[in-house]
């Protein structure tokens, strides 16, 4: 798939910045990045000034823009690895591309680079099928299609609201896994894009990740916060219940979330072991989660994204907020996104 | 393009497998030739072939497979009156080898599926892998991004809940073919010179809730899990309908495992599949259920089981009552279909007694 086939004036591609030096992930990036322009997000705990290489089409926002479009001086809600949202929020565009900066371009078996960017924009422009599994998986992809046994009714597919890439070398692994299995990497490049069920849920994953803006934007939600949560991913869980959120949202309105393809190739960085001597709060939250989103019904009269989350929210509030404080201030902040979201793009 | 592997001096397996708590079960008409390129893998276990159509015609299997084979005349003398509810002259005949086995596991393919290679080149035991997969959980309840997290060199990844983290026990293995893909006669028409070339190297679960097609062709399954519920449907001589018999187990046996909470993999492994069988007599036999399946899909996402359907037995029994009432309006078929489904549980249970099947659907 070369980047040419698609518009790039469709696509922002999100970064944030959780460390100050951007160059070698920039220039790494720069095949696949050249053309498109670029929302660099500085972490507003991040005290050092961003060094950015030349030749990129970028916007760089930081805390002063963070607090002014708060209007407050607490930019709690976009610290760490949150600090993307805010790249989403003032987003113009109708693709987001959102890629963790300790990842790189990874190779497909021929030995050919990756274009993660494009591969994701592909994913997002073709249909979804969540509403029957098609065991040749994506069946608009080259040289595949609907199997036998498929309904002729459902072969149009439901528009695609996320794309969710992989990762080769560190794989997307929990804290006591990895500290288990200190030297697994991930080297298996399964060839497949594939639409993740109706009502199936999963852990999705913000290290690598597209959506559809327009469709879904207000919908990744930057709420849930653990006790400790860390700048290494061992030691958050705000994609994972963003991840829920999007997909409970995209079953309800009809679309589709995807999983597979592209990957890319995660590199080193902090220690498994040390992240497991926090205690992680993350595995009692999930655990928590999953009976409520499995039983959870959204009212048919949520027809659009934010009535979703301010629904979700309200149920989040009345189940789980006596379980555990960090749902009642997700539930929070989910309210407190939507009524951002509105007021800075106006027709949200 | 890709090509079968050739196998010629692959020795066979010291120790394989299952090999005496596994049966494989082949419909054919014609010959088992294919059976030669299968040696390395298949040679050690028992086979069950049944001859479908002229039962007077031999059937040649090659030296060295320890074999049983039923034609039309074995069937009517086992079964007597029930013998009606297994199809004549369609590969759906293959149950009633599920239905004699008195093995625990069943591994069926195609007269026309050779030994696919994998990228690297080397041959591809569909059987192992088949049987990798029934030997180890499913997980159904929540989708992992990295496929099978059992696998080698894969996991659980973040934010997976620990509590699923066990699985469930696995009932079907559902593999999949390169060359010529399981696709309907309208796609092959459409499409005659399309071949499948992609090698997805995965095996996954199908989530709970998730119905999906089941190919006959390359398929393995825990027959005291599930057998009963492997039936392949009234198919070919004197019916509507064609090529939708392993549709139709498939959706039935989603509902009932969905229901029992045991699993259902698709993914590795390939076989090759050589023939692409005319798809102008495809259509033909598919015809009516390019319709009908716009009908039967919601009804089979729409099935509840009772809480009281606590065997695979009892589950087919509500389901085949279900088909009657909901689907008879469709065509007069379906009335039929719910019968024969009775039909066929009286003849498994009677060649199957209880004493004989311990643990029979209970994960």
């Amino acid at each position: 798939m070369s980047s040419d086939e698609i518009n790039k004036n469709e696509v922002d591609i999100v970064i944030g910045a959780l460390n100050a030096d951007l160059t070698p992930f920039l220039n790494t990036w720069k095949p696949f990045f050249s053309g498109f322009h670029l929302i660099i997000v500085k972490d507003p705990d991040l005290k050092e000034e961003l060094n950015i290489p030349q030749g990129f089409d970028v916007d760089i926002y930081s805390k002063i823009d963070m607090e002014k479009t708060l209007g407050s001086s607490d930019s709690a809600m976009f610290s760490g690895y949150s600090c993307r949202y805010f790249g989403y929020l003032v987003s113009k565009k109708k693709y987001i591309v959102s890629i963790d900066d300790d990842c790189v371009p990874a190779k497909d078996p021929r030995g050919f680079l990756v274009d993660a960017v494009s591969q994701h924009v592909n994913n997002l422009e073709r249909p979804a099928t969540p509403l029957f599994f098609n065991t040749l998986y994506d069946p608009y992809r080259e040289g595949a299609d609907f199997v036998r046994g498929y309904p002729f009714s459902l072969r149009s597919g439901v528009p695609c609201a996320a794309s969710c890439g992989l990762w080769l070398n560190l794989a997307d692994l929990d804290a006591p896994t990895q500290a288990l299995k200190a030297e697994q990497r991930n080297t298996s490049y399964v060839d497949a894009v594939m639409t993740v069920p109706l009502k199936a849920m999963l852990p999705i994953s913000g290290i690598n990740i597209s959506f559809n803006r327009e469709l879904i934007g207000p919908a990744l939600v930057p709420a849930l916060r653990i006790a400790g949560e860390g700048r290494v991913r061992w030691e958050t869980l705000e994609d994972v219940w963003c991840g829920m959120c999007l997909k409970h949202i995209s079953d309800h309105l009809g679309y589709g979330v995807k999983t597979g393809l592209p990957y890319v190739w995660r590199n080193e960085r902090g220690d498994a072991v040390e992240s497991l001597r926090k205690k992680w709060e993350g595995m009692k939250l999930m655990e928590k989660s999953v009976p409520f989103f499995e039983s959870l019904k959204l009212p048919e009269s949520a027809v659009t994204v934010g009535d979703c989350v301010v629904e979700l929210a309200k149920a989040v509030k009345e189940q789980l907020g006596s379980d555990d404080p960090a749902f009642t201030q997700a539930a929070d902040a989910m309210v407190k996104w939507v009524q951002l979201w509105s007021s800075v793009n106006s027709s949200g | 393009m890709v090509d079968p592997a050739n196998t010629v001096g692959l020795q066979v397996n010291p120790t394989p497998l299952l090999k005496d708590e596994l049966d494989i079960v082949i419909p054919t008409i014609r010959n088992l030739d294919f059976l030669e390129m299968w040696r390395p893998f298949l040679q050690p276990y028992h086979l069950i072939i049944v001859q479908d159509g002229d039962p007077t015609k031999k059937i040649h299997v090659p030296e060295g497979y320890d074999y049983e084979l039923y034609n039309r005349n074995d069937i009517n003398r086992i079964l007597g009156p029930k013998a009606s509810c297994i199809s004549f002259k369609d590969s759906a005949c293959r149950c009633f080898g599920y239905m004699v086995s008195k093995k625990k596991y069943i591994f069926t393919i195609d007269d026309d599926c050779f030994v696919a290679k994998d990228p690297s080149g080397k041959a591809v035991n569909a059987l192992e892998q088949h049987i990798k997969n029934l030997l180890c959980p499913s997980t159904p309840l929540f989708f992992n991004t990295l496929y099978d997290p059992y696998r080698e060199g894969a996991d659980f990844v973040r934010g997976y809940p620990f509590s699923l983290r066990e699985g469930v026990t696995t009932a079907v293995s559902h593999g999949l073919w390169l060359n010529i893909p399981d696709y309907d006669a309208p796609t092959q028409l459409v499409k005659p010179k399309e071949r499948n070339t992609r090698y997805v190297d995965a095996v996954m679960t199908i989530p709970k809730g998730t119905l999906f097609p089941m190919c006959g062709m390359n398929l393995a399954f825990d027959r005291d899990l599930i057998g009963p519920a492997m039936y392949f449907g009234l198919m070919g001589d004197g019916q509507p309908i064609g090529r939708y018999d392993d549709m139709w187990a498939g959706w039935c046996i989603k509902v009932i495992c969905d229901h029992l909470g045991l699993g259902v993999k698709t993914g590795l492994p390939y076989i090759y599949h050589s023939k692409a069988s005319n798809p102008f007599v495809n259509l033909k036999k598919e015809y009516k259920g390019i319709f009908w399946q716009e009908e039967i899909i919601p009804f089979f996402q729409n099935a509840k089981l009772s809480k009281e359907a606590t065997t695979v037995q009892q589950c087919y029994i509500e389901l085949s009552k279900m088909v009657k009432e909901k689907l008879s309006s469709l065509d007069p078929y379906f009335d039929k279909l719910a019968d024969a489904m009775v039909t066929w549980i009286e003849a498994w249970d009677e060649l199957n007694p209880p004493a004989a099947a311990a643990a029979n659907g209970k994960a």
